[in-house]
């Protein structure tokens, strides 16, 4: 009889579909921490080190030398690290050894987010009748808003990452909908622990942004530094209290500086602005750039000095004004095909 | 082992599912009450009993052969091991549904029904899944009052089907179809209440005549 010794693949194995990512048992995981361990012990021996105290960084530097390689992508370089680094956090396989699912939302294909939707009307229920409870007991019912101002709820790549699933738009919208409708209703003790898992505090973004208090000089003048930037220009300030309005750039006075009258303007608009023409000396160190760029620079550094002497509301003016706001335009590069940043070369049409 | 699984086969009502329920339970619960006229389908026409102000009246005694095949029949697969799947697109008992389903430590499915779960299912799970050895449907139809997707994928994939068809549902791919109301809550109530004592039923008899085996 003649036997058929070499088959290819691809008579040995059906028109099978693409499964989805591999999924790992909880047994397969900690076998391969257990030899990862093993591992770990035999490197330290083989370096001459003590197997105790032997950390990740050494177990890298250990792998380098032992195993070097040119490539670029740090990633496809050999590694040797904790399973749980290299397996990705993943739902391990959901049934047990008979084939039962161990959720009993299994079959819906998104376990969490259903099973959190469940859970969450089950307490939007609870509520209902508690309240049910407390109108038939002729109670009223407690109104103590929570204050909403500093919390947000989750965004959907966190809730995304809690649950171990990919969610849709709609399904998130639909959740939160849920989540601010237990909200509306006067809620007790324990609902609002459930509910301040999903919320997340929002800083104040206005309290980052520290006012320096005023500096006395050796003279009792109160002085305030500043620095500001544009383009390429750099440039620190120090304002002086009590003064006749005279500044000094770079140790030359301002017309010899800056002829232009236009750049004279830019450093006069702060003090316009908050009607303290007169009243301020100012002595400037300016860097870089060119003509505007030092005067627009040596503007915000006084701008930014002046916060110091003036009112909390006259800040956010001065904020809202555009004074304090440092300007983002630098000089696009060149591309190359093309002239200049945008301009393109001559056309021709033969 | 051959004559534990042999042994409830032989009788026609081995788990006594008669007594759980009784005529006047059904007419107490509203299960006769079926929609108008109008919505009326054609092959529901054998189990209606008649029709009162355009409302149409589902028959009680065939209602009653009919669960009691049903429920028979969902104790011999609780006893068996198998994977139960409660089916209902009625939003306003989701929840008591998926409540049922686990009491009875059964799988329940009360939302979108995603097109390849059943027939695709390697795809969609991986590739040793156990699919459902039945599927009870408390609400046949789904938002759209269009037979669900559900029943003509069990039947592609040779899963028997127990459900409650109300008057405007079609019966027929369905193996154990119980003609009966799936819009009031008392109903809905009624039935999550025979099912779960049905399965929990079944599974204690399984977990007594294995102890007692093991002990002979």
């Amino acid at each position: 009889t003649l036997k058929l010794i070499c088959t290819t693949t691809a008579v040995q194995r059906k028109n099978v579909g693409a499964s989805g990512p591999e999924k790992y048992t909880e047994a397969f995981i900690k076998k391969q921490i257990e030899e990862f361990n093993l591992g770990k012990r035999h490197l330290a021996n083989m370096m001459g080190e003590d197997p105790e105290t032997f950390t990740q960084e050494d177990i890298d530097r250990a792998i380098a030398y032992l195993f070097p390689s040119g490539l670029f992508d740090k990633q496809a370089r050999p590694m040797m690290k904790h399973p749980t680094e290299i397996f990705p956090e993943q739902r391990k396989i959901q049934w047990g050894e008979d084939g039962r699912p161990f959720h009993f939302l299994f079959y819906t294909g998104k376990q969490s987010y259903y099973s959190l939707m469940h859970e969450t009307y089950e307490k939007l229920l609870n509520v209902q009748k508690y309240q049910d409870q407390l109108i038939a007991q002729d109670l009223p019912p407690k109104k103590e808003k929570k204050n909403l101002a500093g919390t947000r709820w989750l965004t959907k790549i966190e809730l995304e990452e809690m649950l171990l699933e990919k969610l849709s738009d709609d399904d998130y919208l639909r959740f939160i909908q849920l989540l601010q409708k237990l909200m509306a209703l006067p809620c007790g003790d324990t609902e609002e622990k459930y509910i301040e898992k999903f919320s997340r505090e929002v800083p104040v973004q206005l309290q980052k942004v520290v006012i320096e208090p005023l500096k006395y000089d050796e003279r009792g003048v109160a002085f305030s530094t500043g620095e500001g930037t544009r383009k390429t220009a750099r440039a620190t300030t120090v304002v002086y209290d009590n003064g006749t309005g005279k500044i000094t750039v770079n140790g030359v006075s301002l017309l010899s500086y800056f002829p232009v009258l236009q750049d004279r303007e830019q450093l006069l608009f702060p003090f316009q602005f908050l009607d303290k023409v007169g009243k301020h000396d100012m002595v400037c160190t300016v860097s870089g750039g060119g003509r505007s760029a030092q005067a627009g620079a040596i503007r915000l550094a006084s701008a930014k000095a002046l916060r110091s002497f003036v009112t909390e509301k006259e800040v956010e003016f001065m904020r809202q004004a555009g004074l304090l706001t440092p300007d983002p335009r630098v000089k696009e590069r060149k591309k190359p095909g093309q002239e200049g940043a945008r301009r393109k070369f001559t056309w021709k049409k033969r | 082992d051959d004559k534990l699984l042999a042994e409830p086969l032989s009788h026609p009502d081995f788990f006594n599912v008669k007594e759980l329920f009784s005529l006047k339970d059904l007419f107490d619960a509203r299960v006769h009450l079926g929609h108008k006229k109008g919505c009326r389908h054609r092959f529901m026409e054998p189990y209606i009993f008649g029709c009162r102000l355009d409302q149409d009246i589902i028959d009680l005694d065939q209602t009653m052969q009919h669960l009691q095949l049903a429920l028979n029949f969902t104790a011999h697969i609780a006893y068996r091991k198998g994977i139960i799947l409660f089916v209902s697109r009625k939003r306003q008992f989701c929840h008591l549904v998926e409540g049922t389903a686990r009491d009875c430590g059964e799988y329940a499915h009360t939302r979108y029904w995603q097109g390849g779960l059943l027939t695709n299912s390697h795809v969609q799970f991986g590739s040793s899944v156990r699919l459902p050895d039945l599927i009870i449907f408390l609400s046949s139809l789904n938002n759209v009052f269009e037979p669900h997707v559900a029943i003509r994928d069990a039947a592609k994939m040779n899963i028997p089907t127990v459900g409650v068809v109300d008057t405007n549902c079609n019966p027929c791919l369905i193996t154990y179809p119980i003609p009966g109301n799936d819009d009031s809550p008392t109903a809905m109530e009624l039935y999550c209440k025979l099912f779960r004592m049905t399965i929990i039923r079944a599974k204690d008899k399984r977990r007594q005549t294995e102890v007692f085996n093991e002990l002979q």
